[in-house]
């Protein structure tokens, strides 16, 4: 029977002639080319850090059009409306924050960058231990924002802290810059462009390095200042360093929570400092109104995503991707 | 008597021209941030040295004198936080190493084999959405997961048979998984641009020669990662055990068995004492003990894996 079956196959590969062996031949060549063996390689991390992300984000819009809340309930997702964006809408705490939220983006921002490129230019020179002081100057940033919130809690204390020890040299203050609404966002926003402001420097550095030498030269033959050559020729050839700088600042900004909450130490912070991304963690975790939560998360993602889309679109045609 | 006075006037008007202002200028300044830099670290350092009494009665910036010095803050935090140091160095290296070998595998298979350009350019996008997007998007989805789906607390996770560990330690386990999920992303950025700059030669050649796509990655791709690897190592664990929101948010509680060390010291102020800095300070650095000596050994890594970040 077995060879009988053979010879019918067999028979009929014949007398269609070479076609399923071309098949095969292909399918063969086909499961041995780079597509498929490389298939393992980029498929398994994408399919884990997809589900991560765009399961998480379709997840939690799902959630945003619920009414979740609640311990350790689950969501009812036969019910879907947009109350909870309605909600958001109307809520006072919402209106702050994103208020708060725009204030941190723009004014931290603005003056890390700026200080980040005062700070590469100062040091885009022939001096000594400069591998020493850019380690110092980048120093904070590998610290958790855990740790220099306590360290800034120190450096802010009324009676003791350095600030106002240093300001009352000049006889002023005491201030306190923590307990006082109007102070108190900016001692944070300072703190915070005290720890990011190294980096913006690394990234500017690497942007002035790329740069061929001979510009500085044809500017000096001109007689151009050295302040003339930086702010003509130089600084607007560090477009692309800049954009990349003020994209991971203004994300940063936004979903800024850790430093907040632990200079604090809990999910209300004052009210002059409460931003988007604590409101969230706060509604969530301390407030369990999950699908509330789950609508702000949303109002973050549309925001980040405004800044994300627009970067990698002009990186594409920079044709730095 | 007034010869050689005058002598040295002149040499000193000789050499005055050579002192160059800017020069000078330009080393004020350097100094002026790196003061501004180093202060709050500093001055953290020397209050945890201080006693109670010496860190009110002090200038903050001011080693303490032989009668104000104490270690007994840094053995009292070293107390609270080491469980926390164990739960941290189980969750970050772990999940670095895991981190680390995704991200290089994605990133080979996006750059260095060749397939279809414009799939390949779709899914580095996605990718590079994925590190972008805060983290607070996916929050609400991920402690529903843990805690309701999978339901963690009644998992007999297979570390509960070890020493050490009890039932709760199995969100440490979820914390550990999370952040190998969110870190590929970043890893995979990382790695794409040490490969992009690798020669293509030898790569063709082995091609030529017949060599598989899993022969290339094995035999000379990733050994010449080496200190590739090493720098998204460093980096990745510097992040990783400095997290702290998947830390409060999957774990929840500073006193829990499972907290990592962040999540410890957060708690360190408002557990024990709301006013002794001396101990916070002493908290601060034990927490950050790891990271820092790291940062002092690999500072170059570190910054270049920061610069390759964009």
């Amino acid at each position: 029977m077995a060879r009988s079956k053979d010879t019918v196959t067999g028979s009929g590969s014949v007398s269609t002639g070479a076609v399923p062996n071309d098949w095969r031949d292909r399918l063969r060549r086909f499961s041995k080319s780079d597509v498929v063996r490389s298939f393992p390689y980029w498929f398994i991390p994408f399919s884990i850090m997809g589900l991560g992300v765009y399961g998480g984000i379709g997840w939690n819009t799902l959630i945003s059009f619920t009414d979740y809340e609640g311990f350790r309930e689950r969501p009812d997702i036969t019910n879907l409306d947009l109350d909870m964006y309605i909600q958001a809408l109307q809520d006072p705490a919402v209106i702050v924050t994103t208020k708060n939220t725009f204030i941190l983006m723009i004014v931290f921002t603005t003056v890390t960058m700026a200080l980040g490129l005062f700070l590469a230019i100062l040091l885009d020179r022939e001096i000594r231990y400069k591998e020493k002081i850019q380690t110092i100057y980048l120093l904070p940033m590998a610290l958790s924002f855990v740790v220099t919130a306590q360290f800034w809690l120190w450096m802010y204390n009324v009676n003791n802290g350095l600030v106002n020890v240093v300001l009352g040299v000049f006889g002023l203050g005491p201030y306190n810059w923590i307990g006082s609404p109007d102070l108190v966002l900016w001692a944070v926003i300072f703190a915070l462009v005290w720890q990011f402001s190294g980096y913006a420097m690394v990234v500017f550095l690497a942007g002035l390095q790329s740069l061929p030498d001979d510009q500085f030269e044809a500017a000096r033959v001109d007689g151009a200042s050295a302040f003339k050559t930086y702010w003509r020729v130089i600084i607007p050839q560090l477009k692309s360093s800049s954009v990349s700088a003020a994209v991971i600042l203004l994300i940063f900004a936004l979903k800024a929570f850790t430093f907040l909450y632990s200079m604090f130490g809990q999910y209300r912070v004052p009210q002059a400092t409460d931003i988007l991304a604590t409101l969230m963690v706060r509604e969530a975790f301390q407030l369990q109104n999950w699908a509330y939560a789950a609508a702000i998360a949303s109002i973050l993602l549309v925001m980040s995503l405004a800044i994300i889309a627009p970067y990698l679109h002009y990186q594409h045609k920079q044709g730095s991707l | 008597m007034s010869k050689p006075t005058r002598s040295r006037a002149e040499s000193i008007a000789r050499i005055l021209p050579a002192l160059d202002y800017t020069k000078i200028g330009l080393s004020l300044v350097i100094v002026f941030f790196f003061a501004f830099f180093i202060s709050p670290i500093w001055t953290g350092f020397v209050t945890a040295l201080k006693t109670t009494g010496a860190v009110t009665g002090t200038t903050p910036f001011i080693p303490p004198g032989p009668d104000g010095f104490t270690l007994e803050k840094w053995s009292v935090a070293f107390d609270y936080l080491s469980t926390g140091i164990v739960n941290s160095l189980v969750m970050s290296v772990p999940s670095t190493i895991a981190s680390v070998f995704l991200g290089s595998i994605a990133a080979y298979g996006l750059t260095l084999v060749d397939w279809n350009e414009r799939l390949q350019f779709s899914i580095l996008v996605l990718f590079l959405v994925g590190i972008f997007i805060p983290y607070q998007a996916v929050l609400v989805p991920l402690s529903d997961f843990w805690i309701n789906i999978v339901g963690v607390d009644d998992l007999i996770a297979p570390v509960a048979a070890l020493p050490y560990f009890t039932a709760r330690h199995s969100r440490l386990f979820a914390v550990t998984a999370t952040h190998v999920v969110y870190a590929i992303p970043i890893c995979m950025l990382l790695f794409r641009g040490y490969y992009m700059s690798l020669s293509d030669e030898l790569i063709e050649a082995a091609k030529i020669d017949g060599a598989s796509i899993t022969t290339i990655y094995r035999r000379i791709v990733l050994p010449l990662s080496k200190p590739m690897i090493g720098v998204v190592f460093i980096y990745q664990f510097t992040m990783i055990w400095n997290e702290f929101l998947f830390s409060l948010t999957l774990i929840g509680s500073s006193s829990s068995p499972a907290a990592t060390v962040t999540l410890v010291l957060s708690g360190l102020g408002s557990d024990l004492s709301g006013v002794d800095f001396g101990l916070r300070m002493a908290g601060a650095f034990v927490a950050a003990l790891p990271t820092l000596i790291i940062y002092v050994l690999f500072a170059e890594q570190f910054a270049e894996g920061l610069a390759s970040d964009n």
